[in-house]
C-alpha cells in the first residue's frame, strides 16, 4: 500500500525531538530496583558458593545441593552418592551451579529484567537505549538463549532434589523421622516456590501443549497447558519470590551451620 | 469541572518542527483527543491528527502523550493533574507527515511480506470444523486493531532505524504466530519468522505488551511461543539430527 | 495545476466491508482495481460493527433457512424493502460468511466445530456469526488480508503486487467525472499532501457508508459525511428512502465526549435488560400491535426464553431497533430517564461477571476506559444515537448498478435492501453480498463496453477549482458551520419529527448552504483538516437536504421515520418510495414520489395473510388472496 506516489515536498524523517524520552514519570525506578536486586543476588551467590558451611543435619543449603563430591559430609550427599572423587577439591556447589544459574539466566522473564536493568536495552519503554548497534538474539553469544529448554529439563531435576532435601529435613539431628524445625518449613516453602517457578516456565508451557495446533485432539495435554498457562501468567512474580526464597533458605542453613543462630525446633 | 489545561503539541511538517504551547479548556469526562479537536476548532484549524472511531476500536489516533505511546481517544484527561503540562507528540518510530500524523507505510509493507493464510487445498468454504479451544489463541491476536504502537515502541526499530528491513515488529511477528497456530494453516512459518522477519531481534523486553490498547499478551502468548516453535525447528539438537537423518518434511506437529 | 493521472478498470470508493468485497470481486474477475479509502487501510467504520453477520446457516437452530431470514428482514423493514435485494441477501449470506472463513476469519464456534450464531433483535433464530463483540473488526481484517493475499499472488505472477489491485490510503474523492451520460472516472486528493489525482476508469463502485456526521449524537466516525450519496446525486443518480434513519437504541450518553458511541445489541441478546429510573422493565409497555404475538408479555416468560427458545417468546428488549429507540425516547421525555438523560441497560444482575467479560469483552473495556463504569457491577446508561441510514443510491438489486451507466453502489450508501428499518446483523451480511455483486456488476459492465469513456479536460478543471476554492478564501470557520448543521439535524430531523420542525430545518440548511459558499480554510494543502472539512460540508448539506425534504413529504410513521403529526403506518404510503435527485452543481434538490414494485408471487406467499393485512392495502390483499389460492 502506498500513502502517496509522489514525494512530499518536505524530507521524510522522524520528529526531530532531541531528547531521550518525554516521559515524565519515574521510569528509571523499576530498572534501578531490578539492578540492585539482581546484583545482590549475584553477590550473595558468589559468596555462598565459596562458603563451606553448607550442611547441618538435616539441612543442606540449596545453593550447594545436590552435593556430589566425596568432600561432602556423609549426610549431605545426594542419596549417598559421591560420583566426584577426592580429586575434586573446589567447593562442591560449583558442580551443579550451572543448571539453576543457566535456567535463570536464559529464562524469558530474567532476560527481560536484565536486558532492561543491566544492558539498558531499553531501560524502559519509549526511553532510548545508549547503544549504537543492536542485533538482539540473532547472533553469538545471545543466540544461545535459545537453549533455555534444556536448562528447563535440568531445572526439573534441581526442583526434585530440593524437594527431596525438604523431605529429609523432616528428621532431627539424629536422623529420626517425624520432626520439624523452622529450617524444614523454610526448605519446604522454598522447594514449592522453586518447583512452581520451574513449571511456570515458557518452555514448559510450550512442551506441554503450546507446540500443538489442535488442542482438542490432546485433551490431557491441553489440560496441562491451561494449568501451566495460569502459572505462566505469574512467572515474573514466581521468579522473584523463588529467588528470594532460595537466598533466604540458603542463608538460614548456613547461619545455623555456622552456629550464628540456632534452628527453632517445632517438634 | 471545567478548567484550563496546558498542552504542548508537536507542530511541523516532515519531521522538522517544534513543541508549541497551548492553553485550552477541558471539561469533565474528556479525553486527550477531545482536547486536540478543541484546538482544531478554536486555535489551530490546520492542526493535523489522525483519528477515526473515537472509541478505541480502529487504532488510528496513536500518539505519544507525555512520552508514552497511547491512543488519544482512550486517554482520559482525569488521569492528569490539572496543573500538569501535557505533551503530545507523533509516534517516534515513523516519519512525520505533519504535526501528529505519521507515515505508517512501514507497517503495510511488512504486512505484504507475510505469506497469507494457507488452507489445505481440499477444504471447501463451509466445510471448516474447528473447536473453540483450537481457535482461541489466534483469536486473541486477531483482536489487534493495528494502532502500530507496539511497532512504534519496540526499541529494535525505535532506536535503530537500520533494523527496519530485517525486523517485522511485534505486530507482524504476532501475525505469523496467529497463522502458525491456526488449525487449518499448512504453510511453514518457523524459518521465515527467524530468518526473514527478525524474531531473533526480539529481546522480550515486553514494551509491546505494555502499550497494547487491546491488552493482548503479545510477548507471552505470541512472541515467546513463536520463539519456542523456532527452537523446535532450529535449535533442538534432537530434532535437527532427526531431520538430517530422515530428511523429514517440514510438516506441522499436532 | 499539478495533477496525477491513474488508469484503472474499476475504482472502488470506500474501503469498508462493501468496498473491499467489491474490489476483491473485481480483481478476481481480472479487472485492474483501485481502492480509495478516506482513512488508513483497515480503519473503516466497519470495525465498529459489534454484533455479527446475519446468515441463515442454521448451525445453532437447524430450522433456520433463507426464507425465515427473508421474512425477518421484510418484517424489520416494515415491508418497504426492495424485496429482490432482501431475497438475494437471505440466500447468499451463508456463502459469503463461509468464504470469509476460507480467507482466514476465525469466528466463535459451536460445540461441533461450526460457526456459532447468536440471537439478535428481530431475528427469529440465532443467526449472527460473530467473534465476541468485535465481528466488524474480524470482517474488515479478513477482507484486508484477502486483498493482501491477492497482491501476493499478483506479485508472484507479474512482479508487482499492485499490478491489479492497489490501495490509495487517506484519499478523498470530491467529484465523479463523466463522458456524456456515462462514468469516466473520479477526481480527488491525497489527504496527506493535497495532491490531486484524476482516476480514469469506466466503472466506479461507491461504498462510502453513511451520513451520521450530519448529526451531533452519532455512533459514526468523521468519515461518515455522506460522500457517496452526494457524489451519486451530483453525477445524476438518484437516492431513495432518505427519510429513514436508524437511531440505534443504545448509545453511550456519558461522558459527553463519547456521547453516541455504540453499545452493542448483543448486550440485550445475551440477557441485558432496559430499566427506567423507577426500576421498571419498561419495554413490556411498548410492544406494538404488529409484534404482539411474537414477544413475551411477562418478565418470567422473557427470562425463560434465553434458555428455552422453542417454548417461550423473546423478551421485548429484542424488538427491532426503531421500536426500542422510540421507547427509550418516550421514557426519557416522560421524566423516567437516568441522571445523564438516558435509561439503564443492566447486564450486571443478569450474568456472572466472568461471563460478561467473556461474552462482551469490548463493551466491558469501552465502559471501563471511557466512562469509568464496570458493567459487571453496575448498569450502563444508554440512549438513542444516529447509527445508520437505510436510504441511499437507488440500485439494481442483482448488479448494484445505479441509474448512471458505470456507477455502482453497495453497502450503506445504497438504498432499498433494509426498507424503513435495518435489522441488527443484516449490515455486515449486506456488505458482503452486495459488495460482491457490485464488483461483479462493474466487471460485467466493462466487458460489455464498446469504447472506454474519456475524461474531459473541462470537467477536471471544474473539479479542481471547486476543490481549491476554500483554501483561497478567508471566510468562516468550517467547524462552526458543521456544528450548526449537526445541531439542527439532531433537534429538528431527529428520531421524532413533525412538519413544523422539519421545515425549520430546511430553512436552516438553506442558510447554511449560502454560508458554506464563503467558508475558508487556513493553512496549506498538507494534511489540513480544516480544508478537508470545508470540502465535506458540501456533501453533508446536500444529503441533509434530501433527508429533510423526504421527511416532510412522507406523512406516516414507519421504521426509521417517525412523525408525531402522522403517528400511524399507512398501507398507501407503503406503496410509495421517495426519490431524491439534484442538479449537477448541487444547487437544486428535488424529492419525488415513485411507485414501489409489488413483491414477486412466490415470495409474498411466504407470509401469513394475518401478518400482511397489517401492512398491505385492501387492493393488494385481494391480489394476495388470488395468488395464494392459485398456489394452494
Amino acid at each position: 500500500m502506498s500513502q502517496t506516489t509522489t514525494d512530499s515536498p518536505v524530507r521524510r524523517q522522524r520528529a526531530q525531538l532531541k531528547v531521550r524520552t518525554l516521559r515524565t514519570d519515574r521510569w528509571w525506578l523499576a530498572p534501578a530496583l531490578t539492578f540492585v536486586a539482581l546484583a545482590s543476588f549475584i553477590v550473595y551467590g558468589f559468596w555462598a558458593i565459596f562458603d563451606s558451611s553448607y550442611f547441618v543435619e538435616p539441612y543442606v543449603a540449596p545453593f550447594s545441593s545436590p552435593c556430589l563430591a566425596t568432600s561432602c559430609p556423609e549426610g549431605a550427599r545426594f542419596l549417598g552418592f559421591a560420583p566426584f572423587g577426592d580429586w575434586f577439591t573446589l567447593p562442591p556447589g560449583i558442580l551443579i551451579l550451572g543448571l539453576p544459574a543457566g535456567f535463570r539466566l536464559t529464562c524469558y522473564y530474567y532476560r527481560k529484567s536484565y536486558y532492561r536493568s543491566f544492558w539498558l536495552s531499553p531501560p524502559a519503554c519509549a526511553v532510548s537505549e545508549p547503544h549504537k548497534k543492536y542485533s538482539g538474539e540473532t547472533r553469538f553469544p545471545l543466540i544461545i538463549q535459545n537453549i533455555h529448554r534444556y536448562f528447563f529439563y535440568g531445572a526439573i531435576v534441581i526442583g526434585a532434589v530440593l524437594s527431596y532435601d525438604a523431605v529429609i529435613a523432616f528428621r532431627n539431628h539424629e536422623g529420626e523421622w517425624g520432626h520439624m524445625g523452622l529450617g524444614t518449613l523454610i526448605l519446604v516453602v522454598n522447594a514449592v516456590l522453586i518447583v512452581l517457578y520451574t513449571l511456570s516456565c515458557h518452555s514448559c508451557r510450550h512442551i506441554t501443549a503450546g507446540r500443538l495446533n489442535h488442542f482438542s485432539r490432546h485433551p490431557l495435554r491441553y489440560k496441562a497447558w491451561t494449568w501451566v498457562s495460569k502459572l505462566n501468567a505469574k512467572h515474573q512474580q514466581l521468579a522473584w519470590v523463588s529467588m528470594f526464597s532460595v537466598m533466604i533458605a540458603d542463608l538460614y542453613v548456613r547461619l545455623v551451620a555456622k552456629g550464628v543462630i540456632t534452628d527453632l525446633q517445632f517438634f | 469541572m471545567t478548567y484550563k489545561a496546558k498542552f504542548r503539541v508537536w507542530r511541523g511538517e516532515g519531521g522538522e518542527g517544534r513543541l508549541e504551547d497551548f492553553t485550552v479548556e477541558v471539561n469533565e469526562g474528556e479525553v486527550v483527543l477531545d482536547i486536540i479537536h478543541r484546538l482544531q476548532a478554536t486555535q489551530a484549524p490546520d492542526l493535523a491528527v489522525r483519528w477515526n472511531c473515537k472509541a478505541g476500536k480502529c487504532g488510528s489516533c496513536s500518539v505519544e502523550i507525555n512520552g508514552k505511546p497511547r491512543l488519544g481517544c482512550m486517554t482520559r484527561m482525569s488521569t492528569f493533574a490539572e496543573d500538569e503540562v501535557i505533551t503530545v507528540t507523533p509516534m517516534r518510530t515513523f516519519p512525520v507527515i505533519k504535526d501528529l500524523v505519521t507515515d505508517v507505510s512501514f507497517n503495510y509493507e511488512k504486512a505484504l511480506q507475510i505469506p497469507s493464510f494457507t488452507p489445505p487445498k481440499d477444504v471447501k468454504p463451509g466445510e471448516y470444523r474447528m473447536k473453540q479451544i483450537d481457535v482461541e489463541r489466534s483469536q486473541e491476536f486477531r483482536k489487534c486493531i493495528e494502532c502500530f504502537m507496539c511497532n512504534n515502541v519496540c526499541h529494535v526499530i525505535r532506536d535503530h532505524d537500520e533494523n527496519k528491513p530485517k525486523f517485522a515488529g511485534p505486530r507482524f511477528l504476532m501475525r505469523i504466530a496467529e497463522l502458525d497456530m491456526h488449525p487449518y494453516d499448512v504453510a511453514d512459518r518457523k524459518d521465515l519468522a527467524q530468518e526473514e522477519h527478525g524474531l531473533g531481534y526480539c529481546n522480550i523486553t515486553k514494551c509491546c505488551t505494555e502499550v497494547c490498547p487491546e491488552h493482548i499478551k503479545i510477548t507471552d502468548n505470541a512472541l515467546i511461543p513463536m520463539k519456542e516453535r523456532v527452537v523446535d525447528r532450529k535449535y533442538d539438537p534432537l530434532v535437527w539430527l532427526g531431520s538430517k537423518i530422515f530428511k523429514r518434511s517440514s510438516s506441522k506437529t499436532g | 495545476m499539478d495533477i496525477e493521472r491513474q488508469q484503472f478498470d474499476v475504482v472502488v470508493i470506500g474501503a469498508g466491508g462493501a468496498g473491499l468485497r467489491a474490489a476483491i470481486e473485481a480483481r478476481q474477475q481480472g479487472k485492474k482495481t483501485a481502492i480509495l479509502c478516506k482513512s488508513l487501510f483497515g480503519k473503516a467504520h466497519t470495525v465498529m460493527a459489534e454484533g455479527g453477520a446475519a446468515a441463515a446457516m442454521g448451525n445453532v437452530n437447524s430450522a433456520d433457512n433463507w426464507k425465515v431470514h427473508f421474512r425477518d428482514t421484510m418484517r424489520g423493514g416494515k415491508f418497504l424493502n426492495n424485496w429482490r435485494m432482501a431475497e438475494l441477501h437471505a440466500k447468499e449470506s451463508p456463502d459469503r460468511v463461509w468464504e470469509l472463513e476460507a480467507w482466514g476469519a476465525l469466528f466463535d464456534r459451536t460445540a461441533d466445530g461450526k460457526i456459532s450464531q447468536r440471537n439478535f433483535g428481530g431475528h427469529e433464530y440465532p443467526r449472527l456469526a460473530h467473534v465476541g463483540d468485535r465481528t466488524g473488526l474480524e470482517l474488515i481484517r479478513t477482507l484486508q488480508q484477502r486483498v493482501v493475499a491477492l497482491q501476493q499472488e499478483d506479485a508472484e505472477r507479474t512482479g508487482d503486487p499492485e499490478a491489479y489491485i492497489k490501495v490509495f490510503a487517506e484519499f478523498t474523492v470530491t467529484r465523479l467525472l463523466k463522458d456524456g451520460d456515462a462514468i469516466a472516472g473520479a477526481f480527488g486528493y491525497w489527504r496527506e499532501n493535497g495532491t490531486f489525482v484524476v482516476f480514469e476508469a469506466p466503472a466506479v463502485v461507491l461504498a462510502t457508508g453513511g451520513i451520521g456526521k450530519s448529526y451531533v449524537v452519532t455512533s459514526n466516525s468523521w468519515e461518515y459525511t455522506g460522500d457517496g450519496h452526494a457524489l451519486a446525486l451530483l453525477a445524476g443518480a438518484k437516492l431513495i428512502n432518505m427519510e429513514f434513519i436508524q437511531f440505534h437504541p443504545t448509545g453511550m450518553v456519558w461522558p459527553p465526549s463519547v456521547r453516541g458511541i455504540l453499545v452493542t445489541e448483543s448486550v440485550r441478546g445475551d440477557g441485558g435488560v432496559l430499566r427506567n429510573s423507577e426500576g421498571r422493565r419498561f419495554m413490556f409497555d411498548y410492544i406494538p400491535e404488529v409484534f404482539k404475538d411474537k414477544y413475551a408479555t411477562t418478565e418470567e416468560e422473557g427470562d425463560r426464553w434465553y434458555t428455552d427458545q422453542a417454548n417461550n417468546r423473546r423478551p421485548p428488549e429484542l424488538l427491532p431497533r426503531d421500536e426500542v429507540a422510540r421507547a427509550i425516547n418516550s421514557e426519557v421525555k416522560a421524566g423516567r430517564g437516568s441522571p445523564q438523560g438516558g435509561v439503564f441497560l443492566d447486564v450486571s444482575t443478569r450474568l456472572p461477571a466472568a461471563e460478561i467479560v467473556k461474552r462482551l469483552p469490548s463493551m466491558h473495556h469501552q465502559f471501563k476506559e471511557l466512562a469509568d463504569v464496570d458493567i459487571t457491577k453496575e448498569p450502563m446508561q444508554v440512549g438513542p444515537t444516529c447509527h445508520y441510514i437505510m436510504g441511499g443510491v437507488e440500485v439494481d438489486a442483482d448488479t448494484g448498478a445505479a441509474a448512471v451507466p458505470g456507477l455502482f453502489a453497495a453497502g450503506e450508501v445504497s438504498g432499498g435492501m433494509h426498507g424503513s428499518n435495518r435489522l441488527g446483523g443484516n449490515s455486515l451480511s449486506d456488505l458482503l453480498v452486495f459488495g460482491r455483486r457490485a464488483g461483479a456488476g462493474a466487471a460485467a459492465y466493462i466487458d460489455g463496453l464498446a469504447v472506454r469513456p474519456a475524461v474531459s479536460e473541462e470537467s477536471v478543471v471544474t473539479a479542481h477549482e471547486e476543490a481549491v476554492a476554500p483554501l483561497q478564501r478567508t471566510g468562516e470557520n468550517p467547524y462552526e458551520l458543521h456544528q450548526e448543521l449537526q445541531r439542527s439535524m439532531n433537534e429538528l430531523v431527529g428520531i421524532i419529527r413533525n412538519s413544523k420542525e422539519v421545515s425549520e430545518a430546511l430553512g436552516m440548511i438553506e442558510k447554511l448552504r449560502a454560508r458554506a459558499k464563503n467558508v475558508g480554510a487556513a493553512g496549506t494543502r498538507i494534511y489540513n483538516p480544516g480544508w478537508h472539512l470545508a470540502l465535506d460540508l458540501r456533501n453533508m448539506l446536500l444529503v441533509s437536504e434530501c433527508v429533510a425534504r423526504a421527511a416532510i413529504i412522507r406523512e406516516e410513521s414507519r421504521g426509521g421515520h417517525t412523525r408525531d403529526d402522522f403517528p400511524v403506518m399507512s398501507p398507501e404510503w407503503r406503496r410509495k418510495l421517495l426519490v431524491c435527485s439534484a442538479s449537477s452543481d448541487g444547487s437544486e434538490v428535488n424529492v419525488e414520489e415513485q411507485a414501489q414494485p409489488s413483491m414477486r408471487d412466490d415470495l409474498i406467499v411466504l407470509f401469513d395473510r394475518d401478518e400482511l393485512k397489517k401492512y398491505l392495502t385492501e387492493e393488494e390483499l385481494a391480489d394476495f388472496d388470488a395468488v395464494a389460492k392459485e398456489a394452494s
